[in-house]
């Protein structure tokens, strides 16, 4: 197994947001801060590692015909356990996050990876796709949001400590004083409208890649019911 | 393995496969419940206490008002929890929630009254409104529902209880109306509920 390839195809070449257009529904909904984006990966990088890992680890006694439900009870049960986790030790982080961590569930990139990838592949590896997939995931979640949160409220990161504690303060920036905000990029359409122009600018990029000899990377293994 | 792979074919296999996940899944759900119930409880414990002081003012109360609490059925039937603060075994407030139906889903709101029915403070706890438009009724992001304390039914009126878009002496917010009228209604029936219940909640038990 090449875990060098697993961690280019999970950061950038099969990025679930920017190639595979998985996982919308958190995207759309989350984005509005880098903050949350930001926290919305990380709690979704934890499910994927459990999930890939414990799929991977059963795929064998996993007839084709049940595998389906086998993993959304899987992947349900993970994001139970998480969510339960973050209310219980983890309070204040919960109070930021809470109503997102529901969503993981309905989040296609899990069931997607546990279907295209930890179904086929040994435990460690498995678990490694979990892990680049679900920062290549945070890594486009806080992008969007930040871009959303710069063009809508003149701040970066603002609130982050209170995701990631009190020594994180720092990383809150307010990048236009006094900035009246544009109300719309806090609003769903704008999320659509930021995913857009990173994706045209990650084409962009791929096509000049390709004059210089690289293959464009097109998206593979997508899961088999229609989800997005 | 190929026994396995035969096996994994027959009709049986699957639904008992799938029922052994469901177990392991359920044992593990019942198993995290378990070990995080208690410790939920209590953070949800101190949140309540978190708010419950903050519709207080600074040293109004010296007792734990999470153990001094009165039930008291609503005029729709619904219990109200109200929570007693006391100086010195006096009762000198009430804590209790409202809520109103705003823009989208319902407003919970913490308010507390003095004994004689004037607002100390209410906090916004629970609310689905638009961010950036109707958030502002949190202290967080505004200081307008703070604009409730010192008022009472003697001042402002009844009938200019309401936005100011309806005659009342409420601001409300640009593009958003409905979320203050709902936080202003919610309150309106909480003082409303302690002028018809101050005999019960000042003596009951």
């Amino acid at each position: 197994m090449d875990y060098r390839q697993i961690m280019k195809d999970g950061l950038w070449n099969q990025n679930v947001v920017l190639t595979q257009l998985l996982g919308m529904c958190p995207t759309m909904a989350v984005t509005t801060s880098g903050t949350n984006g930001l926290g919305m990966g990380l709690a979704t990088t934890v499910v994927l590692v459990a999930s890939n890992a414990i799929v991977a680890a059963i795929r064998d006694f996993v007839s084709h015909q049940v595998r389906i439900p086998v993993f959304i009870g899987i992947i349900a049960t993970m994001v139970t356990l998480v969510d339960m986790g973050l209310n219980a030790w983890f309070h204040d982080l919960y109070k930021v996050l809470g109503l997102y961590i529901a969503l993981i569930v309905a989040n296609c990139a899990v069931l997607g990876r546990a279907e295209a990838f930890a179904a086929r592949q040994p435990v460690l590896a498995s678990a490694l796709d979990g892990l680049w997939m679900g920062l290549g995931f945070t890594g486009a979640l806080t992008a969007i949001g930040l871009v959303r949160e710069l063009v809508g409220a003149g701040t970066l990161f603002s609130q982050a400590s209170l995701l990631l504690g009190p020594k994180f303060a720092f990383m809150e920036i307010t990048v236009l004083p006094n900035y009246g905000g544009v109300l719309m990029m806090i609003l769903p359409p704008a999320g659509f409208l930021v995913l857009g122009l990173l994706l045209a600018a990650k084409r962009l990029y791929e096509r000049r890649a390709e004059r210089s000899g690289d293959a464009i990377p097109q998206p593979m293994g997508a899961p088999a019911i229609g989800c997005h | 393995m190929s026994t396995l792979a035969r096996w994994r074919e027959k009709l049986t296999y699957q639904p008992v496969s799938l029922g052994i996940v469901a177990m392991l899944t359920s044992a593990a759900l019942a198993f995290g419940n378990h070990a995080t119930h208690e410790d939920i409880l209590k953070a949800e414990q101190r949140d309540l206490q978190a708010s419950l002081t903050q519709v207080l003012p600074e040293g109004y109360a010296d007792n734990d008002l999470l153990k001094d609490t009165v039930k008291i059925a609503a005029a729709d039937g619904h219990p109200v929890t109200v929570y007693r603060a006391r100086k010195a075994g006096a009762v000198t407030g009430a804590v209790f929630q409202v809520s109103g139906r705003g823009y989208a889903g319902d407003i919970v709101v913490l308010i507390g009254i003095d004994t004689e029915g004037t607002m100390l403070g209410a906090r916004v706890i629970k609310h689905h409104e638009t961010p950036g438009l109707g958030d502002k009724i949190e202290v967080a992001k505004s200081k307008w529902i703070r604009d409730f304390e010192g008022k009472s039914f003697e001042s402002p009126a009844t009938e200019k209880w309401g936005v100011k878009k309806d005659g009342g002496v409420f601001d409300q917010f640009a593009g958003a109306t409905i979320t203050p009228r709902a936080v202003v209604k919610a309150v309106k029936g909480g003082l409303a509920f302690y002028a018809a219940h101050k005999q019960e909640i000042l003596e009951g038990n």
